[in-house]
């Protein structure tokens, strides 16, 4: 498996990020050290080893369901980069119709 | 989810408070925060699981699902992907007329909401991140519904089961019940499934049915006339009767799903699993067949009586309360209490809009006035006016009734004075009854009931007329 150029435009999309043509040779051929890198894992026999999710041996971690203090508006909005009121604004993400 | 905060950090768990007043950093998606899940959100998704017949995953994981969208400040939704915590359940669903379908579920998983946005109030997008990380459950089911009319009933049967394990409010049109309708149409005949469309946006039972009657007719016409079915999610639209394609700026549907590594696994044992079961209540569907059964109510009323919890708890309350004043009748009972609650509390109810568990009228007291009744001290006309009565006021019964003269009159010598005076009035009126007009029986009976202000006992003041007619026929 290798990544293309194509691979590269793809990922920085669902990312938001954008590239020069000369960052996208260097990302895709960096991507590709990488994965061959990971490549050598397919060598070893995983047949009967359990798939690993973390790496640390916790699990019900939890919290009981109480209401803890939490942020006023005026400080939750204190870096918003847009405020109307007490909502938070952003540029409009819907069509209109 | 009816938990009382967030399900991922302490913040409350509320519909409807100021913008952007619940919540913190971690459903703000402050950098450097670290998410922990609510217990009883694991609770409450293995009761519905259960519930549903699911089988539990003895380790389930939590997932992040990857994108961009103001509603989600972390730019990821903590969801489960791969191992949810129940998988492989199923709903019987009723049809009118009796018909059964089962419904497969696939899985039910735990995860967070998004924000809400404000499109249409002025030139930008308002958000408010207050339902941001509030606890979701998605129940998926394969796709075995076959009309609006069975959707329709799946999703009645699951507000009915939420609300029953006290996991969910039902509420379709503050959102805390949604659902996200996949649509497909096949030939007669065929196996395969057509391509799927999704629609959203639907904040009733009626318009679930609504919408997917007119997403099954758009795909019918685009078919027949020779187009095809594009997978696109549409949203319904109530007030213009349509679905439109939802053209938002989203990304593409390419999630990325990955186990989150700040969360740990959950890990639920056996004993974990029946301390779950153990506490679930009777479900809707057996608690109808018990009224059947064991109260020998009709299903009509069985129904009606175990739609709402509350009222299948205030109906049988009521019930247990007059079974102990009146030991020896036992499910005799059942149909008195079954007619006051339909037809007079749930009016009330209705009218009033208040809500049956504080209905003013408690159910020990409804027990106290139906005994009344059927012990003969008022009527049940009068305990009309006994129950209209007792909802503006606190005291017993029995108290209002005295208080207000209204015992009734089972002595039958008094009655026997009135109808003489009746009869004796009412000289032509008895000269047509004993010519043969018997509906004129009808107009003693009241003018009895008129002159003892109601309360006659109608048994007697019947049965009183008819000796004393028989008696003038000479």
């Amino acid at each position: 498996m290798s990544v293309t150029p194509k691979d590269v435009d793809h990922v920085a999309r669902l990312a938001h990020l954008s590239f020069t043509d000369g960052e996208k040779q260097r990302l895709t051929s960096e991507l590709n050290t990488i994965l061959s890198y990971m490549e050598q894992l397919n060598g070893l026999d995983t047949e009967h080893v359990e798939p690993l999710a973390h790496v640390i041996e916790l699990a019900n971690v939890f919290r009981p369901d109480v209401r803890t203090p939490g942020l006023a508006a005026d400080d939750a909005l204190q870096n918003a980069p847009g405020r109307s009121d007490d909502f938070f604004t952003v540029p409009k993400v819907i069509a209109d119709r | 989810m009816l938990t009382a905060t967030k399900a991922f950090c302490g913040c409350p768990n509320r519909f409807g408070d100021a913008p952007n007043s619940n919540v913190c950093p971690v459903c703000l998606g402050l950098p450097g925060t670290l998410p922990v899940l609510n217990r009883n959100l694991v609770e409450y998704i293995m009761r519905m699981g259960l519930a549903t017949g699911c089988r539990i995953t003895p380790r389930s994981i939590l997932a992040r699902k990857n994108y961009f969208y103001p509603d989600l400040p972390k730019g990821y939704q903590i969801s489960q992907y791969e191992e949810p915590i129940c998988v492989d359940g199923n709903l019987e669903i009723e049809l009118e007329g009796g018909a059964k379908t089962t419904v497969r579920i696939k899985r039910i998983h735990m995860e967070e909401d998004a924000g809400k946005l404000i499109h249409d109030q002025g030139p930008q997008t308002l958000v408010d991140l207050n339902r941001c990380g509030t606890p979701l459950i998605e129940i998926v089911t394969e796709p075995d519904l076959r009309s609006p009319r069975e959707a329709y009933h799946a999703l009645i049967l699951i507000r009915q089961m939420v609300t029953y394990l006290g996991i969910c409010d039902g509420n379709m049109e503050e959102g805390s019940l949604r659902c996200d309708a996949n649509v497909s149409i096949r030939l007669r005949g065929e196996t395969a499934l057509g391509t799927k469309t999704e629609v959203k946006n639907m904040n009733s039972f009626r318009n679930v049915e609504r919408a997917l009657e007119f997403e099954i007719q758009r795909q019918t016409d685009l078919v027949s006339s020779g187009g095809r079915v594009v997978q696109e999610t549409l949203l319904w639209d109530a007030d213009a009767g349509c679905a439109y394609p939802m053209r938002s700026k989203e990304e593409a549907h390419d999630y990325r799903y990955f186990p989150d590594p700040d969360l740990v696994p959950v890990l639920v044992d056996q004993a974990w699993e029946r301390s779950v079961r153990d506490a679930l209540p009777e479900l809707p569907v057996p608690r109808r067949d018990r009224y059947e059964r064991a109260f020998g109510l009709p299903r009509y009323d069985a129904d009606v009586l175990t739609a709402e919890r509350p009222v299948a708890d205030y109906f049988e309350q009521t019930l247990t309360a007059l079974q102990t004043l009146r030991p020896g009748d036992g499910a005799a009972l059942a149909k008195p209490v079954s007619n006051w609650v339909m037809t007079d509390v749930l009016r009330v109810v209705a009218e009033e809009k208040v809500d049956v568990a504080s209905f003013p009228i408690a159910p020990v007291r409804l027990a106290a006035m139906i005994g009344l009744i059927l012990d003969g001290t008022i009527s049940g006309k009068i305990a009309k006016d006994v129950f209209e009565a007792m909802l503006t006021s606190p005291a017993e019964p029995k108290a209002i009734v005295q208080e207000r003269g209204l015992v009734q009159v089972s002595d039958g010598g008094a009655i026997a004075a009135i109808v003489e005076e009746v009869l004796t009035a009412h000289a032509a009126q008895v000269q047509q009854y004993l010519g043969g007009n018997e509906r004129v029986f009808g107009f003693f009976v009241g003018e009895t009931m008129k002159r003892m202000q109601g309360k006659g006992n109608p048994t007697m003041v019947n049965a009183v007329l008819k000796v004393r007619l028989a008696a003038r026929k000479g």
